[in-house]
């Protein structure tokens, strides 16, 4: 086989007589090894891009460090009084502000469709002889999986906000991070797979997503709440993944059990305790039923 | 290597065995009342034509004739609102994944990603198009030499100029050996010697693989490099042959003269010399059998003063022309101005 040394944009590097071997292809019929190969292929895109953008991960660093060290020992002066000794309002919101930092990269690695869209490269994925449902299922585990990573980053941030780096309690964390990061990147496909410009997109999903993280309970607890926030809290899916991060992270935290109860309570539908696997099966359900609906949109053909 | 095998006996470069599906005696590409209507527009009527193995099969018209909309149909990105399209021996709406494995598509518009580098662009779509694993190695460098990339491999393709990312493109299209190539505009936007460069890369493949290639282009030259071209205007098809017989069929030399009063001139050569003409491309413009033994008669007898005269013979844009009673660039100037001014602006901001 000849070499090219050409890269100048004007003479054909070969001959066509210099080409002795030729390679045979033939690209076999589609099956599920094919489809699995696309989900592959997508999800690896998603962490190329991740791991050449470290700007992006620092950047979304940059948030969740601000709410967790100026936000929490700023309000932590205020509100440390109700606290027991050896807890800080930093601890308090720390599960709250880890959910956060995945927000922007799940978030973020959905809109890159609305990018890949306007930039043409959408239309080399949409032409592939393969499933609309393999590279829908490929975008969205490859967007929970960097945003966990990213989510791991701010892991690393634990110890200062005195939380402890417990392996069960790390595991805990790093699954649930995961479940919200993947329902949060369906939610994202969902809307771009609609929305076909950038700047509509991003408006729109910070819209969504601001009001989400302020009425989960990340920074504040959901009892002794006014009736109207009580009931929108629990009515934001992300409640339902904020409760069982903040529950995993106190039960690792010695403190008096009446303190327990009360900065991290059982998320309650009309005094009913929802047990943690409901809740963490709603947000699944959630992000997978989103999933399917991405899956139909872009099954559609023009 | 299993799957890999090297023929080097064929050294016309069958590149994909499996030509079951379209044996050669059976169009690859058949199409038969194609009509495509996007709401009260109706971008394509009723259209039929088919492209025999191993041709290159020019697709031309002026922006907005339904020569994209064709090409997306075909592709499967569309579906008929009417009429049959078989690409491949696959029915392109059906059979939508067979017809898909079949062809390579480059766009108008760059489908790369340009955060990747070359090399990873392509493994994006050999996994993509499930291209035998062992394959993928041999068969990657085969097609980024044949467009003189592969020392390029690991470059960021956003540091690619802009002929090396359509040569990248079109190595992209060929990695899984399809039965047929679709290059919707290759050249557009890129300067006269990169156009001609992308050429001689195409005329290359053209020997090199047992490939047929379905083209669109609005510049009339490049369709000179096709075997059989079709003329779309509004939607139809106008005409189709090879370049020489289209030629051929118009048959006259095209004169066109500037003068001092363009309507009075249009009008002394109507009653003068019983011959209609009209304004093209600032000119007035006017076909006669024979150019030469023309001119002379038409300074003698002229009665408005000449300012220039040039005479030509029959080209594709006179064949355009004489089919749809504008050249391609009127065509274009009214409708597309906007288009194109939108597609620069698009251009430029990506870059």
């Amino acid at each position: 086989m000849s070499v090219a040394t050409q890269t100048t944009d004007v003479t054909p590097a070969t001959a066509a007589g210099e080409l002795v071997g030729q390679i045979r292809v033939a690209v076999p019929e589609r099956g599920l090894q094919h489809d699995l190969r696309a989900v592959g292929i997508v999800w690896r895109r998603e962490l190329i891009r991740f791991r050449t953008d470290r700007l992006r991960a620092i950047t979304s660093l940059i948030q969740p460090v601000l709410f967790l060290f100026v936000l929490g020992n700023g309000l932590g002066a205020l509100a440390g009084r109700n606290l027991p000794a050896g807890i800080s309002f930093m601890t308090f919101i720390y599960p709250g502000v880890l959910a956060m930092s995945v927000l922007f990269t799940a978030i973020f690695s959905a809109a890159s469709i609305v990018w890949d869209r306007e930039f043409g490269f959408l239309r080399e994925i949409l032409v592939a002889p393969v499933s609309r449902a393999a590279i829908v299922i490929g975008k969205c585990l490859g967007g929970a999986t960097i945003a966990t990573f990213q989510g791991i980053i701010f892991l690393i941030l634990a110890g200062f906000a005195h939380v402890p780096y417990n392996p069960i309690l790390i595991v805990t964390l790093i699954g649930e991070l995961l479940l919200l990061s993947f329902t949060l990147t369906a939610f994202g496909v969902m809307m771009a797979a609609r929305i076909k410009q950038f700047q509509a997109f991003m408006a729109l999903t910070q819209m969504l997503v601001m009001p989400l993280f302020f009425l989960s309970g990340a920074l504040y607890p959901l009892n002794g709440l006014p009736a109207w926030l009580g009931v929108l809290t629990r009515i934001d899916p992300l409640t339902y993944i904020v409760g069982p991060m903040r529950h995993a992270v106190f039960s690792h935290l010695t403190m008096p059990a009446v303190f327990e109860q009360h900065l991290a309570p059982a998320i309650t539908w009309v005094g009913w305790a929802v047990p943690l696997g409901l809740s963490l099966s709603m947000v699944a359900i959630m992000g997978l039923g989103m999933m399917a609906i991405a899956i139909a949109e872009f099954s559609k053909t023009e | 290597m299993a799957l890999v095998t090297h023929t080097s006996t064929n050294a016309g470069g069958a590149v994909a065995p499996d030509r079951a599906t379209a044996p050669a005696h059976e169009p690859v590409i058949s199409v038969s009342g194609l009509t495509k209507q996007y709401g009260e527009v109706q971008a394509v009527r009723g259209i039929d034509f088919e492209v025999a193995r191993g041709e290159t099969f020019g697709f031309l018209g002026p922006n907005g004739a339904g020569k994209t909309t064709t090409i997306k149909i075909l592709c499967t990105l569309a579906n008929a609102t009417a009429g049959v399209a078989r690409v491949a021996g696959h029915d392109a709406r059906t059979e939508r994944d067979s017809v898909r494995r079949n062809i390579g598509l480059v766009f108008q518009d760059t489908t790369l990603d340009t955060y990747l580098t070359a090399e990873q662009n392509l493994r994006f779509h050999a996994e993509l198009y499930g291209v035998p694993k062992a394959a993928v190695g041999p068969r990657m460098r085969q097609v980024m030499d044949m467009v003189g990339l592969w020392d390029r491999k690991d470059s960021l393709v956003s540091t690619y100029s802009g002929g090396m990312q359509r040569r990248l493109e079109i190595a992209r299209g060929l990695l899984h050996a399809p039965h047929v190539l679709f290059l919707d505009e290759p050249t557009v936007g890129l300067d006269p010697q990169t156009r001609s460069s992308i050429w001689a890369y195409i005329n290359d493949l053209k020997r090199r693989e047992d490939i047929t290639i379905f083209l669109t282009t609005h510049y009339m030259d490049e369709a000179e490099h096709c075997d059989r071209i079709a003329i779309i205007d509004h939607g139809k098809i106008v005409a189709i042959d090879t370049p020489e017989a289209l030629k051929a069929s118009v048959g006259k030399d095209r004169v066109q003269i500037h003068t001092a009063d363009d309507p009075a001139a249009i009008a002394a050569l109507a009653d003068t010399f019983g011959l209609e003409a009209a304004m093209h491309e600032g000119a007035v413009t006017f076909s006669v059998a024979s150019g030469e033994q023309f001119v002379p008669r038409l300074f003698a007898e002229f009665s408005v003063p000449i300012r220039s005269v040039s005479v030509s013979r029959p080209s594709l844009d006179d064949v355009f022309m004489s089919y749809t009673g504008s050249t391609i660039r009127d065509a274009e100037a009214s409708s597309t101005d906007a288009m194109r001014q939108m597609a620069q602006r698009f251009r430029a901001g990506r870059r």
